[in-house]
């Protein structure tokens, strides 16, 4: 019997879950920590240290998410079935990122927000990046899915779009050392150049269905 | 740590602690430091072990403002200091590589007196004030800091600029071995700053050699830093190794690197906002929410009649 649940249960899933969790759970026990006056890792400055591990973890899942349909296809491992799990974790530490800098940080301060984000580019690439990932964190469930047919394709296809603004928001933020920023845009170049070399592949194939 | 919710306004004359209640204060912050940095630095190094100064309280105590200390720990533990790297808690991590003692700095340009000074030359230890200043970072947070120094102008006045000097100029130690964060050009080294003369004669600008009466630690920019309290921090070069006179403004360290961003004068200036950060509202260290900056960040009454008929918004 249990031989049958373990066959039936996607182990896979409770621990991709709670990997993702992780920081998240770090930073929660931290911020715990912080509140009842005890000794804590978030520095002298605990809010800009929240602002910087959330937008971090932000576009590491972005990235992460954007990895998988590629790792897919190159392993033949059967884990697209996971990348709306984790997809959602990058819109999760987004949440947490824009919370902390609207609650934590300015507290509705909105004088200083509205200036923020129409006089500072890296503030408008931010909320940018997050206002797009909104509507796909809203239709990324499967009835979604499945009744917006070739739309949500398209929709999807915005999140590449939407994580270069984030990185460009990283990048404008940062005072001199531009190198993590950097690497992250290495990494989402080879991400596109795979996919539109894909599509390129792609289009071959059909012209010559087309000629045949 | 505190979390107090404190405008501007509140900083007034009639919520100074009474001198016995700073004093007794001081004394546990600072045993508290010495005990915990202490018994770290002794570990790793016996000749670490910290050294008190004999220090005076000057005219520039911070009256206003010393009930608002933050704390050694906070002091000695969030820098910017990219020299040993780029974040916050790498300075604490990694300036034990720095040789702070003995210590010489090359004085040269428009003076009578060029050479190359040890540090004992250059700053007389018997004369050391304790200031309490405000300091106010370009990345919109503050600490109020206790520093042990002495006037800049009096280290000035010992090497006895011509007129022809209109600036001076600092630089910080250049060596990727004692420096670790230097391996990356960051920043091209050597960290460079400077003051137009009048700034770097006026009172309030220091040279400090320690904090909470304690020497500096490395990661604050021991043996010798500048500190300009009406200035954004960057402008307080640490680890000095050189000071020039100069006839033309100097190229500084964060000018070169971002010159519509960071200007040479640098003033504390609400009103004026940078690309990243709005300049209006700062939080002060151990605070949780931010409060309204100050012009010349509180010490306009002392310095703004230095910038008269300036455009500051052109000369940030």
């Amino acid at each position: 019997m249990i031989n049958n649940f373990l066959a039936k249960t996607d182990w896979r899933r409770p621990v991709i879950h709670l990997i993702c969790a992780l920081p998240a759970i770090w930073l929660g026990h931290q911020m715990w920590l912080w509140y009842s006056f005890a000794p804590h890792q978030l520095s002298a400055n605990p809010i800009e240290y929240i602002t910087d591990f959330t937008g971090g973890w932000t576009v590491r899942f972005l990235l992460i998410t954007l990895t998988i349909t590629p790792l897919a296809k190159l392993t033949k491992w059967r884990m697209l079935k996971y990348r709306r799990a984790v997809g959602l974790y990058a819109f999760f530490y987004a949440l947490l990122h824009f919370l902390n800098y609207m609650v934590l940080d300015y507290f509705f301060d909105w004088e200083l927000i509205i200036e923020d984000i129409f006089k500072r580019p890296a503030i408008t690439f931010g909320m940018l990046a997050f206002t797009m990932l909104i509507p796909l964190a809203v239709t990324s469930f499967k009835f979604m899915m499945k009744k917006m047919g070739k739309n949500w394709q398209k929709l999807h296809q915005t999140l590449y779009t939407l994580t270069i603004f984030a990185i460009i928001h990283n990048y404008m933020m940062v005072k001199a050392d531009v190198l993590i920023p950097l690497i992250h845009a290495m990494i989402l170049s080879v991400l596109l150049g795979y996919r539109v070399y894909l599509n390129y592949k792609k289009r071959k194939i059909r012209s010559k269905n087309q000629i045949a | 740590m505190l979390i107090r919710n404190k405008d501007s306004w509140e900083l007034s004359e009639n919520e100074v602690t009474s001198e016995s209640d700073y004093k007794s204060r001081r004394e546990f912050i600072k045993a508290a430091g010495i005990v915990s940095v202490g018994a770290t630095a002794g570990l790793l190094n016996p000749s670490l072990a910290m050294a008190t100064l004999k220090t005076a309280t000057g005219p520039y105590s911070g009256e206003d403002i010393r009930d608002e200390l933050n704390d050694y720990n906070a002091i000695t533990n969030y820098n910017n200091f990219y020299e040993f790297g780029i974040n916050k808690d790498d300075p604490a991590k990694y300036s034990h590589t720095l040789v702070a003692k003995p210590w010489s700095v090359t004085v040269d340009g428009h003076c009578e007196n060029p050479g190359t000074y040890g540090i004992e030359d250059l700053i007389d230890f018997n004369k050391l004030e304790e200031r309490i200043y405000r300091m106010r970072c370009v990345e919109a947070w503050s600490m109020v800091i206790p520093w042990n120094g002495v006037p800049l102008s009096e280290v000035i006045n010992k090497l006895k600029p011509t007129n022809r000097a209109k600036y001076v100029y600092f630089e910080t130690l250049v060596d990727e071995k004692q420096m670790p964060g230097q391996r990356r050009n960051v920043i091209k080294w050597p960290y460079r700053e400077g003051l137009r003369m009048d700034e770097a004669m006026h009172p309030l600008a220091m040279i400090a050699v320690g904090i909470y009466g304690e020497e500096l630690l490395n990661q604050n920019g021991a043996p010798l830093r500048l500190v300009v309290p009406w200035k954004y921090g960057f402008k307080g070069v640490k680890s000095i190794v050189k000071i020039s006179f100069v006839e033309d403004e100097p190229n500084t360290s964060w000018m070169r690197l971002a010159p519509h961003e960071y200007g040479f004068y640098a003033n504390v200036n609400p009103e004026v906002s940078h690309p990243r950060w709005s300049q209006a509202k700062e939080r002060r260290i151990g605070d949780f929410s931010r409060r309204r900056t100050l012009m010349f960040n509180g010490y306009g009454e002392q310095v703004a009649h230095l910038y008269s008929g300036m455009d500051l918004r052109k000369n940030f």
